[in-house]
This record gives C-alpha cells, structure tokens and sequence, in this order.
C-alpha cells in the first residue's frame, strides 16, 4: 500500500506520517500542495491520497477534481483531512468525488476509522 | 412644521434681508442685522452648533498631536507581522523537535515491547519447567541482555520525553508576543472609530462580501463562520446523509 500525503504544512506531514505508520502503511510519501502532488501521482503508483484542502498553488479540492477527471487515476481512494468545515464545503467535495473527509484537528482514531471505512468500501 | 425649521425659516428671511442690506451698502443697518441674526431663533441651535465646531477642532488636534497613530503605521504594524512570523517559526519549531523526539522514542519502545514479549514466552517455558538446563542459561543470558538495554533505553527515553517538555515552552512566549498584538489591533480598531467619528460618517452596516469564494480554515470559538460543523460526528451525520 503506497500512500501519498499532501499538505502544506510539514509537521502535519509528519504527524499523518507517523500515524499511518503506526496503521501499518509505513509506505508513504510527501508533497506541499496539489501542483507537487499531480506529477507523483501521474507517475508513481500511489493506492491511496490523504490530502489538505487550503493549500497553495493547487488546493485539495481543484487536485481531487484532477483526479476524477484522469482515466487513469479516477478511481484513486482519496481522504481529505482539512480544516475546512463549513457545511457547503463538506457538501462540495462528496459531490467532487472525495471518499473520506476527516476536520482538523482529529485523533489518531478518527484517521483510523475512516481509513479504515474506505477500504472496507474499495474493497 | 417643525420648531428647528421655523427657525430657519426666520434666519433664512433675516440673511436675505442681511444680503441686501450690504447689496444697497447700507453697512451700519447691515451690522444691526447681523447681531440680530446671531442673537435669534434657538440659541441653543447656536450653541449645539458651537460645541460640536469645538468638539470636532479638539478631535482633529487631538489626532494631529497623538503621535502614537504615526508609530503605529511606521513600526507598530511591522512589527506585529514581524512577531506573528515569530509565532510561526516558534510553533513550527517546537513541533518539529516534538516530533523528532517521538520518532526517536518509537523504535526504542518497540524494541522494549517485542524483547519482553520474547522473555515472557521463554520465562513461561521456565516456570512451568520445561527449559532444559542449558536453555535455562541461554535465558539467563538473554535477561541480562536486556535488562541493559531497557536501562538504555529509558535513559533514552527519559531524555526525549525531557525533550517533548522543553518543546512546549514556545506557548508561554507566543502567548505573550499574541496578547501584544491583540493589543495594536485594539488600538488600531480605536484609532479608526476616531477617524471616522471625525470623518463625520456613520459605520456601515456590516457586510460580508460573498461571491469568490473564500476558504476559511480551522473553526475559531467565538468567531462567526457562518454553517460550519463543530465535530468529525456532524461531517459524518452530513456525509451519510448524502448517501456516504
């Protein structure tokens, strides 16, 4: 299981990092926002996004919509973990495709369930 | 109609009066009528008007003179986003060290974890004597080992957990250089309401401008954000209600 973990910030990085190794996923790899993560994901193989919403250059949301719209990676499972917690938002992104969404701050367990939750789905 | 525009109607006739007065150059009729003007209709018209002429030149002195507002374009500002970068590098400091010192301790407690579980396993062959003694010596051996390494280890440990504490010592200094800043834009916010207050203008009805779309960020109590959802439990409700 390769994981991509996208966020601008790299201590968030790191704690996702660590969290996912601690599930187990000890296959991870980074990028700051949606513009470094579009070439790593076109080219590396990735089974799984874990990705910021606000970020520059190329937020969560616009990277999610690549996704879907790319034949290649539409059907790439993809959790949002963001601070973004209007209702309109959240609303926004199930219609975009998205397969989890997880509101900062959260706990280990969250992540857990909901990573959990997805794969159970995926299959 | 009204007593104010009474008022004005009778000054408005003795100003039209005034003006021709000093139109026919009949100056010394011009000035009786002048006093007349200034002496009638509501005095306490004129002395509203008064004050508030005071009022607003003191306002505008007053403003001239605080050279604080000065300051604060020149330095205070600067130097409110010059201690907010501040914070960032702080927070993001410490969190980083936090983290290092966690990474590091991880390994250590996995190795704690799985060596004990081994010794478990043998020592429980040992008591329900089913080592052999050659076995029992190997044990012995490999409890010396690792008593070692766990005095090591949670030296180690001790340390990095010393770590962590010393990491939170940014929250005392942001809190303080954040209380500072929160002070300038209180002085900022006050400064403002003068100027307008002097601008004569009244504040607008707040509005927000919708339409471009703007991502708020984390959820900060006390602050209006409009509908947003206040825990992981309301995204799920929202989410399943949508068919998740």
């Amino acid at each position: 299981m390769k994981i991509l973990i996208v966020d601008d910030f790299s201590t968030m990085r790191r704690i996702l990092k660590n969290l996912l190794r601690d599930l187990g996923f000890s296959n991870t790899q980074e990028a700051d926002d949606g513009l470094t993560a579009w070439p790593m994901l076109q080219t590396g193989n990735f089974d799984f996004l874990v990705s910021d919403w606000n970020m520059p250059g190329m937020t969560g949301l616009d990277l999610l919509k690549k996704v879907r719209a790319d034949p290649q990676l539409s059907s790439l499972p993809i959790l949002l973990v963001t601070a973004e917690s209007k209702r309109e938002q959240i609303i926004e992104a199930a219609q975009a495709g998205v397969n989890g969404y997880v509101v900062k701050p959260f706990t280990a367990g969250t992540l857990e369930e909901k990573i959990n939750k997805i794969f159970e789905r995926v299959g | 109609m009204t007593e104010v525009s009474v008022v004005e109607n009778e000054r408005l006739t003795m100003a039209r009066e005034l003006v021709a007065l000093l139109e026919a150059g009949k100056d010394a009729k011009a000035d009786l009528k002048i006093d007349e003007l200034s002496n009638a209709g509501d005095s306490e018209l004129f002395q509203e008007v008064g004050r508030l002429t005071r009022e607003l030149h003191e306002a505008i002195n007053g403003f001239i003179l605080d050279s604080s507002i000065g300051d604060l374009t020149e330095t205070g500002i600067p130097d409110a986003s010059e201690r907010l970068q501040y914070v960032i590098t702080m927070t993001s400091n410490s969190a980083n060290r936090t983290l290092s010192a966690v990474e590091a301790s991880m390994p250590l407690l996995e190795n704690l974890e799985k060596g004990s579980e081994q010794l478990i396993e043998e020592w429980e062959k040992f008591t329900s004597r089913q080592l052999s003694r050659d076995e029992f010596s190997a044990l012995s051996a490999q409890i010396g080992t690792f008593l070692h390494s766990v005095t090591d280890d949670s030296k180690k440990l001790h340390g990095n957990m010393s770590e962590v504490l010393m990491a939170q010592d940014f929250q005392d200094l942001t809190g303080q250089i954040i209380s500072k800043v929160i002070d300038l834009v209180h002085d900022v916010e006050e400064k403002l309401i003068g100027l307008i207050r002097i601008s004569g203008s009244k504040l607008p009805a707040h509005k927000k401008e919708h339409g471009k779309e703007v991502l708020e960020g984390p959820v900060v109590p006390g602050v209006e954000q409009g509908d947003v959802v206040n825990s992981q439990d309301e995204v799920d409700d929202l989410l399943s209600s949508l068919g998740f």
